[in-house]
């Protein structure tokens, strides 16, 4: 008979967590000025120039000019905002054209982004390839499809789809995308070294941009224990775009691997409204010991992965994996959330957070597949190396 | 510059989701009473969604008050039950909305809709569901009916408009009793260690040996004790599991469990127990219980069907127990007196379940896998 998973199933989870989801009840507000919701747009130039758009789109929504520049807006929005309700939006947009088997290449190529959002990888992949083979020229396709390629750990097609773009694009956004490969191939300090020099010589152009490469430059110097180096870049790469999700998101797990829990609670606070940061906020408070204001961010978190099980996407599972296994301590859950996600995306974050859970919960034939990927790709990382080594001390461990 | 920067975002919307706010849900909850009583409703809708569908901020502040709120109640209630329709037995309901009110969920603040469901026929439920399909092809409606203390769930939206229910109160308690049923029978541990405490129930350890019972109400008896008691111990400890009041790992559970089948019949070779066997019955059920909350833990409960659910599985454990007992004691009872029973059988067999359950025991503890089930 097949063994249960050790520690509390989920639907206990559900019930211990019932009481905090109970505390709100329907209710009649007390007075007709009290303000019940705050909306995120009207003022915002961006917002109104959309929302032009979306009128005239809608005096002819066949127009393909129109559709995909307001999708192109709401994507964007969608980003800054880490709001997937615009990406809603942009689909919406889309729609005539959503179910066609063989769409015009400049729906397919937003086709493609929107099903990456889901994580629906593989048909993503289709548009990319069917955008490509039709429009060579494509930088957007290309550069879209090596970052797909690269979550996917098919780093030789990742490689091909970057040295497309190089006749394409400007040399900085080339060489980042051959970086970030390289970065995952066993060339760490080769990639961050060159990135460095092309960043140096090309800085000063577009602001995003910028901050994407600093990202990535703070990450690589991160993995390599350069932490002067790391805070410097992923403070310069927020200056220049701040409120970006991605990069508070790198930062808060730079600064809680330094442990600096203040830091972080004073990063994220505005911005609890995104789960992947309420998380690591929830993180620096239980690292802080605070325990008074960690409970009810407990259950605030605990709620939203419940509601997002509830909608059946399997977007949240890496930040699952972390919450079941540095919050609430379920190992046995944990390695199972992250199994699941490393089926579908493989970058450095998955695979740390299967062999943590894995340690954990002191089963090493669970992270089997991410030490192979290690074995295949070469990738350097210290964090990862420490764990495969306490993986292997308890497979000598429980043979012997 | 303006063509890098709409390639920039694109390539970053795949980092997105890590660390998104939630999508658009709404929470659509049915309480169905039995024939064509009026279903009871509530439709929980963000305020964020409505003012994108419907403009709800009427002053264009920003912020939406609840004077605003409730000048537009009439609105939202037109424009949302315009866009569900519900079915029974064939039949369209007829939807009316009562008076709203104002709730939170993780992502804001939402409207409640109450309404009832007028059917014309009893049967099966059947939804269509198109709220915000034509403005956010993403947004999901959360489902869940409940009808006769059995709740279940359905996720609707743009990819799948269109569910149908099939009938019945019953319908997801007879599944947890089909599930007990299923794990008795693939059980081999539970069903071994049944039949190690019934093989000698038709015979009597007198003079270092097993004789056979003259009478068949010693035998009944003796069996009625200790299925009794497997039970009672069982229902207990698989009842606290279930509730979250006790949890163990289960692996020790599972090691445990095969220790009781070896012990159960070492105990027919060298009895220790001598005609108290409900009791060591009683005592290794506790543990039985346990492994029966882990296969419901991973069947995972309905939420708010948690009784319906737990009664049901072990409805299901007894139907499948006392089939082993029904096809078990009439031949153990007409072979009782013969040298096959009492050697080949009673002896020879508790043989075998003792190296089997020895090696359950050596893979569950190690951690290894030796045998096939």
């Amino acid at each position: 008979m097949k063994a249960g998973a050790a520690g509390l199933p989920r639907w206990c989870w559900a019930l211990l967590l019932a009481p905090a989801l109970a505390a709100a009840a329907p209710r009649v507000p007390a007075s007709g000025a009290e303000v019940l919701e705050v909306l995120p747009w009207r003022n915002d130039p961006q917002q109104r120039e959309v929302r032009e758009l979306r009128a005239s789109l809608s005096q002819a929504p066949l127009d393909l000019g129109r559709a995909t520049g307001v999708a192109r807006r709401y994507i964007e929005l969608g980003r800054r905002e880490a709001d997937p309700r615009y990406f809603g939006y942009a689909q919406a947009a889309l729609s005539p054209w959503w179910n066609n088997p063989a769409p015009p290449a400049a729906v397919r190529l937003l086709r493609a982004s929107l099903l990456q959002t889901e994580h629906r990888f593989p048909e993503a992949l289709a548009d990319l390839d069917a955008v490509t083979s039709a429009e060579p020229g494509n930088a957007q396709a290309w550069l879209t499809r090596a970052t797909v390629e690269t979550v996917r750990a098919d780093y030789p097609a990742a490689t091909r789809s970057c040295a497309r773009l190089s006749s394409l694009a400007d040399e900085m956004i080339t060489t980042a995308c051959i970086a970030n490969v390289g970065a995952m191939t066993g060339r760490l300090h080769a990639s961050e070294a060159l990135l460095a020099t092309t960043y140096k010589r090309g800085a000063g152009g577009d602001a995003a941009v910028d901050a994407w490469v600093l990202g990535s430059l703070a990450e690589m110097a991160a993995r390599r224990g350069d932490a002067a180096n790391a805070r410097a870049r992923f403070r310069q790469a927020l200056a220049l775009a701040p409120g970006d999700s991605y990069l508070l998101a790198a930062y808060a797990d730079f600064l809680l691997e330094q442990r600096r829990h203040d830091a972080v609670l004073a990063l994220l606070a505005p911005h609890l409204r995104v789960d992947g940061l309420l998380l690591r906020h929830t993180l620096a408070l239980a690292g802080a010991g605070d325990r008074e204001r960690l409970a009810p961010e407990l259950a605030e978190l605990g709620a939203r992965f419940e509601a997002g099980e509830r909608r059946g996407d399997g977007v949240h599972l890496r930040e699952q994996a972390r919450f079941e296994l540095q919050l609430r301590g379920d190992a046995a859950r944990a390695v199972g959330l992250a199994q699941r996600n490393w089926t579908s995306q493989k970058e450095l974050a998955d695979a740390r957070v299967l062999l943590e859970a894995a340690v954990a919960a002191r089963q090493p034939a669970a992270a089997r597949p991410v030490l192979d990927w290690m074995k295949t790709s070469g990738v350097e990382d210290p964090a990862l190396a420490r764990l495969a080594q306490q993986l292997a001390g308890q497979t000598k461990g429980a043979k012997g | 510059m303006k063509r890098i920067w709409c390639l920039f975002c694109l390539l970053l919307a795949v980092a997105l989701p890590a660390s998104a706010h939630k999508p658009s849900d709404s929470y659509l909850s049915l309480q169905a009473a039995q024939g064509t009583a009026p279903l009871q409703g509530r439709w929980d809708i963000a305020l964020r969604d409505l003012d994108y569908a419907i403009g709800l901020d009427a002053d264009g502040d920003g912020q939406i008050t609840w004077d605003e709120l409730r000048r537009r109640h009439a609105d939202i209630a037109a424009y949302a039950l315009a866009r569900l329709r519900i079915a029974r037995g064939g039949q369209p309901c007829t939807l009316s909305a009562g008076s709203q009110l104002v709730d939170s969920h993780t992502d804001g603040a939402y409207t409640v809709l109450p309404f009832t469901a007028a059917c014309p026929a009893a049967g099966a439920l059947e939804f269509d569901y198109r709220l915000f399909a034509d403005l956010d092809p993403q947004h999901k409606g959360l489902v869940s009916v409940e009808e006769g203390g059995a709740a279940r769930t359905l996720v609707l939206g743009s990819g799948q408009p269109h569910a149908r229910l099939a009938e019945g109160a019953g319908q997801g308690f007879l599944d947890f009793v089909e599930h007990g049923i299923w794990h008795i029978w693939i059980g081999y541990d539970h069903i071994l260690f049944l039949l190690s405490l019934l093989l000698p129930a038709v015979l009597v350890w007198r003079e270092h040996a097993w004789q056979a019972v003259a009478a068949p109400r010693a035998a009944l008896i003796d069996v009625l004790r200790i299925v009794t008691a497997f039970t009672l111990a069982h229902s207990i400890t698989l009842s606290l599991a279930a509730l979250g009041v006790i949890a163990l790992p289960s692996r020790w559970v599972e090691s445990a469990i095969a220790l009781s089948v070896l012990l159960a019949a070492l105990n027919n070779l060298r009895p220790i127990t001598h005609g108290r066997r409900w009791i060591a019955a009683f005592g290794f059920g506790l543990i039985h219980g346990f492994g029966f909350a882990s296969v419901l833990g991973d069947l995972g409960l309905q939420k708010g069907a948690l009784a319906a659910s737990l009664v049901g599985f072990n409805l299901g454990v007894e139907i499948g127990q006392l089939a082993i007992v029904a096809a078990f004691l009439p031949l153990a009872w007409l072979a009782r007196r013969s040298w096959f029973y009492r050697r080949v059988m009673m002896l020879g067999g508790s043989c075998l379940i003792m190296l089997v359950a020895a090696i359950w025991l050596g893979e569950r503890v190690f951690d290894l896998r030796l045998l096939p089930v």
